[in-house]
């Protein structure tokens, strides 16, 4: 069978927070906002199913919005690395 | 002063094994002497406390760096053995190494496509994880230690024996034939680097032929310092003796050699040379003499240094020791504030804290110098301007001292009341397990504490233990007042209630105290107040003819702040069936407080006690402050305990008595239920019970059988309630928080209950009985670990053991408990420990990377928020609601 088709969308299921890819500008933005450089930020691994499914490239910043218990719901970032 | 010098960061750390070079180049000297000093006190050259091995002389330069001691790190010197001798710490290693290659070609015992194949696996490992893999080696000695025959050069391989500590025999047809050191490291060296990966040995830092000594690094001085007694007596070290050894046997070995004596002869003091080797490393090696001191005493050499609870890691690493601090046994000060600690005037005499002199306190620190160390409140020290430091207890002439005082002198003077220290109990589990307290100096020989403290410390009397320390600059005491004193801490941030607050005896005597029928005589409302420190106008007497009386719930609103609001269901309300009839309750326990008057309802647990989020005690702290706080609990505290002192407050066996009706109808019920298990068990013989959905028919009958006792033990429970008034002490104890629970009451006066094991009836013991006394397969109440007794009358002996039996259990779970959650917890501080909230709100680590963007993603301070809501809806429906109808 062709393996695309049994491809399933990742973020359909429920545990599997939204990721978003930032733009060079947002990233940008993001990173001035919080002054920091962006390997201070937690990480992803660019072979992370959730990364592959955006297409995160190493060097971008991911951005994860989540269900939380305290919060309702919160926007984390992730640098993408290599590995 | 010396420069601050920025802490470096580890980037790996390597572990390997010091080749023969190496050691040489790290040598300064070659050690040949076994002499220390010579007969003027001076070491000897080439000798261990050679001048080039650093200093431990005061005021003496070392020879190789030119340092004084302290800067002087110290410098290896080596001894050249005269024959190689076995590592002790590497002998098993040595044994599987030459187990697994060929005693000729040294290559490993495997044909040439097996090593290509582990190669391979481990090739494919180092690139992943960066290592050799343990694993991968083992499974390959363990295929190559089988083999007969090496198949790169044929030769016949023997069985290699390996006796402990470091004797290896090979089995040849003609006997054991002992393999000498030599031998060993021969074919150790023969071995080519590519096999000794593959025997999980990186070549680079560790050739397997260093496991066999033939230079041995002799450490600094500075690790082994010789100690001069008050007699002038030269005392050295243990490991100093042990190289003292080494060196004389070698010493013997070489002269015996080069002389070419016998080769018996030679093998001793080989033998011998490797006895103080091994010894040398570590003196607890089993099947070894340990090495002894003259007077007996086993030495302490290089492992015993490490190891252990007494070694370097856990004692020195792991933990350190502080000045400035004291320990003593607990007990308990209801008269103390629960900001303060009382410490003992001994303790308060040898803890000093160093005052600087200025013009306003020099007459004061004049008076405390004059007084001196000995004379409490005085002063142990004096630094100078120059710092240079006097001690008080040989100064001849304090006064003049006093008098030669300026400000800038700082005076050490003993600890006093208000000084502000810090207290703790381990386990330090929370951060409420160390907090800021005021000292109290006292008499006796006791640190003493305020009882609502004990909650956050986990601390009772029994014997208890606590430590204190005094911290020595401003900015250290500043912080701890502001951050760390008790009346900061009584909130906890674990649930965001107050952990510290009313416990026991402060919680029956609230009850006693604020019920409707106390009435209190102008007399005793006056004792009651001024031990409270209560200073104002009595309110009006709720009674005025005959006499005028006041009631507990008007004395007790004198110390609620004026403007609290507030209502709440008591412990003691009995969840009324038709609905909380509220203000009306007939047990008077909906507490009902406007504006700072107890309107209605008893105070209890609920109301004051500790642990109790939403109860008056915490909108006390929320709404009013900490200082608010602490001083209703300290009032409170010295009024309830004077209260219940003049009142009486016991509980004897006879408070579980109930009457011997009811102890009959108890009776009657428990075997009743007896009965019906009887039967049950006739049922399910006969093949008649009905099978539960998902269960078999054993687990059904289990089932069942429990739920019939343990109604029974309810019912029963019940019936003795009945006749254990509200007057009755325990029941008040138990119905109020401030002590046990009805099941502890229902235990003593009616019926213990089933035992279990693993939450099921006992079924242990003999085969297919609990116990010799039954018959085999017997199912009944008693025989599977029901206790009909109450603890009052007292168990049977059969009820005995398995009550036993439920208790160790318990024992057991939490000894476990303790133990794997006080892991967990470690793991957890290791992982979290340098996490911290930036100025710009967000979570780090020590490096500065962020763990979360805002605390908690939700950056509320769990202490400080409602029950971890930002706000509390309801509270402040209340609050307007009061202060509407007021007005
Ligand atoms: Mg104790
Ligand atoms: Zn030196
Ligand atoms: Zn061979
Ligand atoms: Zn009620």
């Amino acid at each position: 069978m062709d393996k695309k088709k049994r491809k399933i969308d990742l973020f359909s299921h429920e545990l599997v927070p939204k990721h978003i890819l930032l733009s060079k500008e947002e990233a940008e933005k993001l990173l001035k906002e919080l002054n920091i450089r962006p390997e201070q930020l937690p990480w992803i691994k660019k072979s992370d199913p959730a990364a592959v499914a955006i297409g995160a490239k190493p060097g971008d910043i991911v951005k994860i919005v989540r269900k939380s218990s305290t919060a309702g719901e919160v926007i984390v970032y992730r640098y993408v690395i290599d590995k | 002063m010396s420069l601050y010098r920025p802490p470096k960061k580890i980037g790996a750390i390597k572990f390997g094994l010091l080749s023969p070079e190496m050691i040489r180049k790290m040598s300064v000297t070659r050690i040949i002497t076994p002499d220390t000093y010579s007969e003027d006190g001076l070491p000897i050259d080439s000798g261990l406390m050679d001048g080039r091995l650093g200093t431990i002389e005061p005021g003496q330069r070392c020879k190789t760096c030119g340092n004084r001691i302290g800067e002087c790190p110290g410098h290896f010197g080596h001894i050249e053995l005269a024959r190689p001798v076995i590592h002790v710490g590497f002998a098993k290693t040595i044994y599987k190494i030459l187990r697994a290659t060929c005693r000729k070609c040294s290559r490993i015992l495997l044909p040439e496509e097996e090593l290509e194949e582990f190669k391979r696996k481990m090739d494919e490992y180092e690139k992943r994880w960066g290592g050799l893999s343990e694993e991968i080696s083992e499974e390959l000695i363990k295929k190559a230690s089988r083999v007969s025959k090496c198949p790169h050069c044929g030769e016949v391989q023997f069985k290699i024996k390996f006796e402990k500590p470091t004797t290896y025999y090979e089995e040849t047809k003609e006997g054991p034939r002992r393999l000498t050191p030599i031998e060993i490291r021969d074919r150790l060296e023969r071995i080519t680097d590519e096999d000794a990966r593959l025997l999980g040995i990186s070549p680079k830092d560790a050739r397997p032929e260093w496991m066999v000594l033939t230079v041995l690094p002799v450490p600094p001085v500075t690790v082994r310092p010789s100690i001069t007694l008050e007699s002038g007596v030269r005392s050295e070290d243990d490991l100093t003796h042990k190289l003292v050894d080494i060196i004389r046997i070698n010493q013997r070995l070489r002269e015996n050699i080069e002389a070419g004596a016998p080769q018996l002869i030679i093998e001793d003091l080989w033998e011998l040379l490797q006895y103080h080797v091994i010894t040398y490393f570590d003196n607890e090696v089993s099947g070894v003499p340990p090495a002894r001191h003259r007077s007996g005493r086993a030495l302490r050499t290089l492992s015993q240094r490490l190891k252990g609870k007494e070694g370097r890691f856990r004692s020195n690493l792991s933990g350190k020791r502080v000045d400035f601090s004291a320990r003593t046994v607990i007990s308990p000060d209801p008269n103390l504030s629960i900001n303060e600690v009382g410490v003992p005037i001994d303790i308060a005499k040898i803890l000093t804290i160093p005052e600087r002199v200025t013009e306003w306190n020099i007459e004061e620190l004049k008076e405390l110098v004059i007084r001196g160390p000995d004379q409490y409140p005085g002063a142990n020290y004096i630094i100078r301007l120059d710092g240079r430091r006097i001690d008080l207890r040989y100064a001849r002439d304090r006064r003049a001292l006093a008098e030669s005082l300026e400000p800038g002198f700082i005076v050490e003077r003993h600890l006093k009341d208000g000084d502000i220290v810090l207290f703790n109990r381990q386990p330090s589990l929370h951060r409420m397990s160390i907090m800021a307290h005021e000292v109290r100096v006292l008499p006796y020989r006791t640190f003493r504490l305020h009882l609502c403290v004990c909650p956050p410390y986990n601390a009772d009397f029994d014997g208890d233990e606590m430590n204190l320390h005094v911290p020595q600059s401003e900015e250290a005491r500043a912080e701890a007042r502001v951050l760390m004193r008790v009346q900061e801490q009584v909130l906890s941030p674990r649930y965001g209630g107050p952990i510290i607050g009313a416990i026991q005896d402060y919680i029956s005597s609230a009850y006693l105290f604020t019920r409707k029928d106390t009435l209190l005589t102008k007399e005793e409302v006056c004792q009651l107040l001024s031990v409270a420190g209560y200073k104002g106008d009595l309110p009006e007497p709720a009674i005025k003819e005959p006499q005028p009386l006041w009631t507990g719930k008007q004395i007790f609103s004198l110390f609620l702040p004026k403007g609290l609001n507030i209502s709440l269901r008591a412990s003691v309300c009995r969840k009324c069936p038709g609905g909380c009839l509220k203000e009306k309750c007939p047990y008077d326990a909906y507490v009902v407080v406007r504006d700072g008057q107890l309107i209605a309802g008893v105070i209890d647990e609920k109301s004051i006690g500790a642990f109790q989020p939403d109860s008056i005690l915490h909108r006390i702290i929320k709404d009013f402050g900490t200082d608010a706080a602490r001083e209703f609990i300290d009032k409170i505290g010295r009024l309830l305990i004077e209260f219940i002192s003049r009142r009486g407050f016991t509980m004897g066996i006879n408070e579980v008595e109930i009457p011997r009706v009811a102890m009959i109808r108890i009776q009657e019920i428990l075997k009743e239920a007896e009965e019906k298990v009887d039967k049950l068990i006739e049922s399910y013989r006969r093949g008649e019970l009905q099978r539960l959905p998902g269960r078999t028919l054993e687990e059904t009958l289990e089932m069942q059988i429990m739920k019939v006792l343990a109604e029974a033990r309810d019912k029963a429970g019940d019936i003795a309630s009945e006749h254990l008034g509200l007057e009755n002490h325990a029941v008040i104890m138990a119905e109020t928080g401030a002590r046990g629970s009805t099941l502890n009451l229902a235990q003593m006066a009616a019926c213990v209950g089933q035992q279990s094991v693993r939450g099921e009836r006992i079924k242990r013991g003999y085969r297919n009985r609990t116990l010799p006394h039954f018959k085999v397969g017997d199912l009944s109440a008693k025989a599977r670990g029901f206790v009909a007794s109450n603890y009052r009358t007292g168990l049977d002996p059969i009820e005995f053991f398995f009550h036993a039996m439920g208790g160790r259990e318990g024992l057991v779970d939490t000894a476990v408990r303790t133990s794997t959650s006080g892991y967990m917890q470690r793991r957890l501080i290791n992982a979290l420990q340098d996490l911290k909230v930036e100025y710009d709100g967000t979570v780090r680590d020590a490096s500065s990377r962020i763990i979360q963007l805002v605390y908690g993603e939700d950056g509320v301070d769990p202490a400080k928020s409602d029950h971890g809501k930002a706000v509390n809806i309801d509270i402040i429906i209340e609050k307007v609601l009061s202060e509407s109808e007021r007005t």
